[in-house]
């Protein structure tokens, strides 16, 4: 592999995700809804039963819609990454993916440009959002969107592959419900991303350390202390081995020799 | 346009020898061994389930079993898998182009992945269009095209790189008779004026030229490998519809 076919691969790579997110308006316009009905929504009911308090990295008291536009963020990009992974396993999509796959670059390779692209579609739907937010006026201070970038670039590509290594292993996804249930909902509901970790400590010890334990929580608290200038060592450090060991797995599930994906739909001809 | 690029003498664009592979405990492919030299056009007639695709499968190294061996030119795929999958260009049996993309942007995609020059890439869409008759429809999305066009269109994306080795799994299937027979012919003169070996996969036998190579493959095994004239000889039949019969009969499950 040389370096100039890397790049001019990985940018080929982008431009198609760029035009295809250009292209697909309502996949867009649904991947913001979501978390806008729950900021707009959910936090609106929700301010009233829940106590705000001061943790880091916040310095005064906030309301519940500040609090949850971090989780919200991670969200998108669980959501995209999901959509992208699980999008390969459709026949249609499987096509596209071929293409990609037979290419004379190694197969590791071919994948970090994949999830490039995905994480990349990632961050400007984040954007999107914290512009639809802050029309709303729940706005973060000004240097924070620019500490998010680097966040959004490694939760993007952790999420990512941890989506990827599940598309290898499911073998049936007619229904993103399943997925729905059994994936989005428990990472997202067992994470700090509604609610701040001490308060779910006070009700039950276990949920504590399994909400401790998902890398959701990292992810939602590195870009929550990006949003403020301020970086979590920790939640990053967790952030990142997560994605090296994530990636990894994907790779592994995706190399030729193993081809678990494409032993699975064992193909007829 | 450039000069035919041939393998070069002594060397087989494709050359599969000891080839097996198995679906967990069921196998689709057993010992295959083959070759398909520069300028050839050879067809892989087999049934529905005789393992066509699973080859395709292993040739462009969509995944790896552990018997046998993949040649393509001078290069083993399984160990110098970038520059032999460089030289294969590939038409698969499902369609594989960006329906919201136009022709341009998925030829262009190609092209990155291949890692072409811009110019490059250009001349050589123009070119290849050409030939197929599309020149005036690369701004046109892949969703407003027709079968057959898109067809094309795959053909086009395959041949971009300049491959040595063009591989098709069915590419006719549910076009049109003449719509067929244009894409048939086009494939043969690719073989034929650029020395561009061809191995096309199907079930179709009036796809058949009389000077072409011909594969029976039935489950899992190579029956029968030769030219159309030596097959039908062999199997005992007078034509290639009869040897096909006589070839791919039996120990059906």
């Amino acid at each position: 592999m040389n370096a100039v076919h890397a790049w001019r691969c990985l940018r080929g790579v982008l431009t198609r995700e760029a035009l295809r997110f250009v292209h697909q308006r309502e996949r867009f316009v649904a991947a913001l809804v979501r978390p806008l009905i729950w900021l707009l929504v959910f936090a609106a009911g929700f301010r009233a039963a829940l106590g705000v308090s001061i943790i880091p990295p916040y310095e005064t008291y906030i309301p519940y819609e500040v609090y949850i536009v971090p989780g919200l963020a991670a969200m998108i990009q669980l959501f995209n990454g999901m959509q992208s992974s699980l999008s390969m396993v459709y026949d249609r999509e499987m096509g596209s993916m071929r293409t990609l796959l037979v290419s004379p670059l190694p197969r590791w390779y071919l994948l970090v440009c994949k999830l490039l692209a995905g994480t990349f579609v990632s961050i400007l739907q984040v954007y999107a959002f914290l512009l639809i937010a802050a029309l709303f006026g729940i706005t973060m201070p000004g240097l924070g969107y620019v500490w998010l970038l680097p966040a959004l670039i490694i939760c993007g590509l952790m999420l990512g592959s941890f989506a990827m290594v599940l598309s290898s292993v499911i073998k049936q996804l007619e229904n993103f419900a399943g997925i729905m249930n059994f994936v989005i909902f428990p990472m997202f509901f067992l994470s700090s991303a509604l609610y701040p970790l001490w308060k779910m400590r006070e009700s039950s010890d276990l949920l504590y350390r399994i909400c401790v334990l998902n890398p959701f929580t990292h992810a939602v608290e590195l870009i929550r202390f990006a949003l403020y200038g301020r970086l979590n060592a920790g939640a990053a450090v967790v952030v990142t081995v997560a994605m090296v060991v994530f990636l990894g797995l994907a790779v592994y599930a995706y190399n030729p020799a193993r081809g678990m994906v494409y032993r699975k739909g064992a193909p007829g001809g | 346009m450039t000069q035919p690029k041939s393998a070069t003498a002594g060397t087989a664009a494709l050359e599969v020898s000891g080839l097996s592979f198995n679906y967990g405990a069921k196998p689709a492919l057993a010992d295959v061994g083959f070759t398909v030299g520069g300028g050839r056009f050879k067809v892989l007639l087999g049934p529905n389930g005789a393992g066509k695709t699973t080859l395709f499968s292993l040739i462009t190294r969509l995944f790896d079993g552990p018997v046998g061996e993949i040649r393509v030119g001078d290069d083993d795929l399984r160990k110098q898998s970038g520059p032999a999958l460089a030289k294969i260009g590939v038409v698969f049996q499902s369609p594989t182009l960006d329906l919201d993309l136009n022709v341009r942007q998925n030829l262009m995609y190609h092209a990155a992945l291949h890692g072409m020059e811009k110019a490059l890439a250009l001349e050589r869409m123009d070119e290849e269009l050409t030939r197929l008759g599309m020149a005036e429809r690369s701004g046109e999305k892949i969703r407003q095209m027709n079968g057959g066009h898109r067809r094309r269109v795959e053909i086009a994306r395959a041949l971009m790189h300049r491959p040595a080795l063009l591989l098709l799994d069915e590419p006719t299937v549910g076009l049109d008779v003449p719509t067929r027979r244009d894409i048939v012919n086009h494939v043969h003169t690719l073989a034929r004026e650029d020395g561009i070996a061809v191995l096309w996969a199907t079930h179709l036998i009036d796809e058949i030229s009389d000077d072409d190579d011909v594969i029976i493959l039935h489950q899992g095994r190579v029956r029968a490998d030769g030219n159309l004239a030596q097959v039908i000889r062999a199997a005992g039949a007078d034509s290639i519809s009869g040897a096909f019969d006589v070839l791919t009969q039996g120990q059906s499950e």
